[in-house]
């Protein structure tokens, strides 16, 4: 008995707490820049598509909602043809990013991206796409790989040596 | 003969406690919220209206909205007839509550009878409910509500026999005129007044013995399978009878529109014993809050056996004393 | 008040004509329910609040509420009409039906014998009604009482719980012997096969 009138006490003492409760849409909570939100693709810092379009994001995805298409420039850059996420299957874990040997897909700390109708939660290349290079800056691909690729020969990357003349006798 | 000015009375009396116990009941949707997040640390609704306030409204247009379904294996008339049953037994009651001196609907000479009456009437609207839904979940509810509502009917009556005894009445009126001349019944009935606060819980169907219900256990109970306004109104009907009993505590042990009068007279002095019987009652109704917002919910053998064990031998204990007590008074 | 007491009387036959004419028994039980309410305000009309508070609490709200719940537990489903439709025959219910049509003659007969209507008697207060029972009739409620008790502690003796067969009484306390009793069979299945058959 005496427990239970304790028990009201020690309720209505909540009265005077503080409240746990954080008022979204005016007041917002910290995000952490590595939140994992929205997918966007980002861009080299020349301005370039990142994405090689190499499918791994696709394999990586637990529940199939990225789908794209590769296709080749006249340099023979891969670049995707397509890029489709569909966030309303997306479960935002991340492994797109994990699994991205360019940097291109990343997750960014925005979560409100509701809808009234479905389909406008398939996002499209050009939705995905933004200007800058995300959480990488000053990252480029194509400057740090060994590929031969329009505008760049073999041996021009950075931290490259050109390549070794075979045929050469000098040591 | 019946005059034109007491036929207008009586109208403006039944209206008015309709208007005042549907709205209470209704907003009751609200405050049981907003009290519950108070004390759990949270705001509860806040954003339709000022303060939240037409939360209230909202809810109903989303019942009345909501798709009236009947499910093709119940039992459609009883099924559809069950939550009626609450509002009607539960606004009925109400008829004998009064409100402030000689504002009344029926000063029934059975008045306290007549609540235990359309109590006991108000078990068939869960019982009924649950049966009808043909669904385990609302059968099982609609046992254990059965079985429990009895059992604390038994003792809720006794528990309001020890007032009855010493008031000499059944009248609701005389009994708050008795506390009006000695004092509030809380006091020399201590014992039935807190009884008669743990049967209007259980009667109310509301937490810690919300049994029935046991959303843990048994999804919703016996209404699992309502929806819309037939849920609507065994939610109301809910609200309606925490307002009922509330009222009733305050008129029974807590001297109903009696209180502080501040010189006044006449029709100010009336209005200010309405005013003491909402305080009255929403102290109450904050209480019957409060317990769900502190209690767990019992096993359902604990609640029988604390009914017929415990509750049942003490009101006739009470019963026992007061009427030796009011023996040797009156000698 | 005449015509409240007739409109519920019509009620209370009308219901109980329903009551006896329906197949679901849950909805019997309703239309039984409906009349006994009609039978508490005839009770009113008449003079006498406190037995129609009675009936309704104890017979339409206590009761009542303990038949539905049998009737639930029961679950009577379209096979037990026709069990019940099969014993109804005629040789059975040709007595109490010529018996009931004697009663209700009898019934007709005082009616419309000038006299003996309905009279509204002086209201008894519920002191009155205590008083009675108290004072002239002391020895018959307590009787009565007696009678409850003796029905109380019938049903405690045949719902207690019988501690000689609890589990470990009858099951053995050793696991090997309860594991036997307590439907062991499909561990055990193919155990009693010898090792050289294998």
């Amino acid at each position: 008995m005496l427990s239970l009138l304790r028990t009201f006490w020690e309720i209505l003492k909540h009265t005077f707490r503080r409240r746990l409760t954080v008022q979204y849409p005016e007041e917002k909570p910290y995000l952490a820049p590595r939140w994992r939100g929205r997918i966007i693709l980002s861009r080299d810092p020349d301005g370039e598509e990142r994405c090689v379009a190499c499918y791994l994001c696709a394999v990586a995805c637990p529940v199939d909602c990225i789908s794209l298409q590769a296709t080749e420039d006249k340099n023979g850059r891969r670049y995707p043809e397509f890029f489709r996420i569909n966030f309303s299957r997306c479960i935002f874990c991340g492994f797109c990013e994990e699994a991205c040997p360019t940097y291109a897909i990343q997750l960014t700390p925005d979560f409100e991206m509701g809808e009234y109708k479905r389909q406008n939660l398939v996002y499209e290349k050009e939705d995905l796409l933004i200007s800058g290079p995300g959480k990488y800056p000053g990252y480029n691909f194509w400057r740090v790989a060994g590929v031969e690729i329009g505008g760049k020969g073999k041996g021009d990357a950075e931290r490259e040596d050109p390549p070794t003349d075979v045929r050469s006798l000098l040591p | 003969m019946i005059s034109f000015k007491d036929i207008v009375a009586a109208v403006l009396t039944v209206v008015g406690v309709l208007f005042v116990a549907l709205t209470i009941a209704a907003g009751l949707i609200w405050v049981e919220r907003r009290l519950l997040a108070v004390w759990q640390d949270r705001y509860g609704p806040n954003r339709v209206g000022p303060l939240g306030l037409f939360q209230v409204l909202a809810d109903t247009i989303k019942l009345l909205a909501k798709e009236d379904w009947i499910p093709p294996f119940a039992d459609k008339p009883v099924f559809v007839i069950a939550p009626a049953i609450v509002m009607i037994t539960v606004l009925f009651s109400f008829a004998v509550l009064p409100v402030a001196r000689n504002i009344v609907i029926a000063d029934l000479n059975v008045g306290l009878l007549y609540f235990l009456a359309m109590s006991s009437m108000g078990v068939y609207s869960i019982v009924l409910g649950g049966w009808a839904s043909d669904n385990k979940y609302s059968l099982l509810g609609a046992l254990r509500a059965s079985a429990q509502m009895i059992s604390y009917e038994v003792f809720m009556g006794l528990s309001l026999m020890g007032v009855v005894l010493v008031a000499g009445s059944f009248k609701l009126s005389d009994v708050v005129e008795w506390q009006n001349r000695n004092v509030w019944f809380v006091l020399p009935q201590f014992p039935g007044f807190v009884l008669f606060l743990i049967a209007g819980i259980a009667e109310t169907r509301r937490l810690p013995f919300d049994l029935p219900e046991a959303d843990s256990e048994l999804v919703a109970g016996f209404h699992s399978e309502y929806s819309g306004m037939k849920f609507g109104m065994f939610f109301v009907g809910e609200y309606l009878g925490v307002t009922l009993v509330s009222a009733l505590i305050a008129v029974l042990f807590f001297g109903g529109w009696l209180g502080p009068v501040f010189g006044l007279a006449g029709w100010a002095r009336t209005a200010l014993g309405i005013v003491w019987l909402l305080v009255k009652t929403f102290l109450f109704i904050g209480f019957f809050i409060l317990l769900r917002a502190a209690l767990p919910r019992p096993r359902f053998d604990q609640l029988m056996s604390w009914g017929w064990k415990w509750m049942l031998p003490l009101a006739l204990a009470n019963l026992l004393v007061t009427g030796a007590v009011v023996m040797t008074m009156s000698k | 008040m005449d015509w409240l007491f007739y409109i519920a009387a019509v009620v209370a036959v009308g219901a109980t004509l329903m009551m006896l004419t329906r197949q679901n028994a849950v909805h019997a039980l309703l239309y039984l329910i409906v009349s006994l309410l009609a039978v508490a305000v005839v009770f009113f009309v008449l003079g006498a609040p406190f037995a129609a508070a009675l009936e309704v609490i104890i017979y339409a709200g206590a009761i009542m509420v303990l038949f539905i719940f049998v009737v639930m537990l029961l679950n009577v489903g379209p096979r037990a009409g026709e069990l019940e439709s099969a014993w109804l025959t005629p040789t059975v219910w040709a007595g109490p039906a010529v018996l009931a049509a004697i009663l209700a003659g009898e019934i007709v007969y005082i009616l419309s014998s000038p006299g003996l209507g309905i009279e509204p008697a002086a209201e008894i207060p519920p002191e009155r009604v205590g008083l009675a029972l108290y004072g002239p009739y002391l020895v018959a409620v307590e009787l009565a009482s007696m009678l409850l008790l003796g029905g109380l502690v019938g049903a405690y003796h045949l719902g207690r719980e019988d501690r000689v067969r609890l589990e470990t009484a009858t099951h053995g306390v050793h696991t090997d012997v309860a594991g036997s009793d307590s439907g062991g069979d499909l561990v055990r299945a193919g155990s009693d096969r010898t090792a050289g058959a294998a």
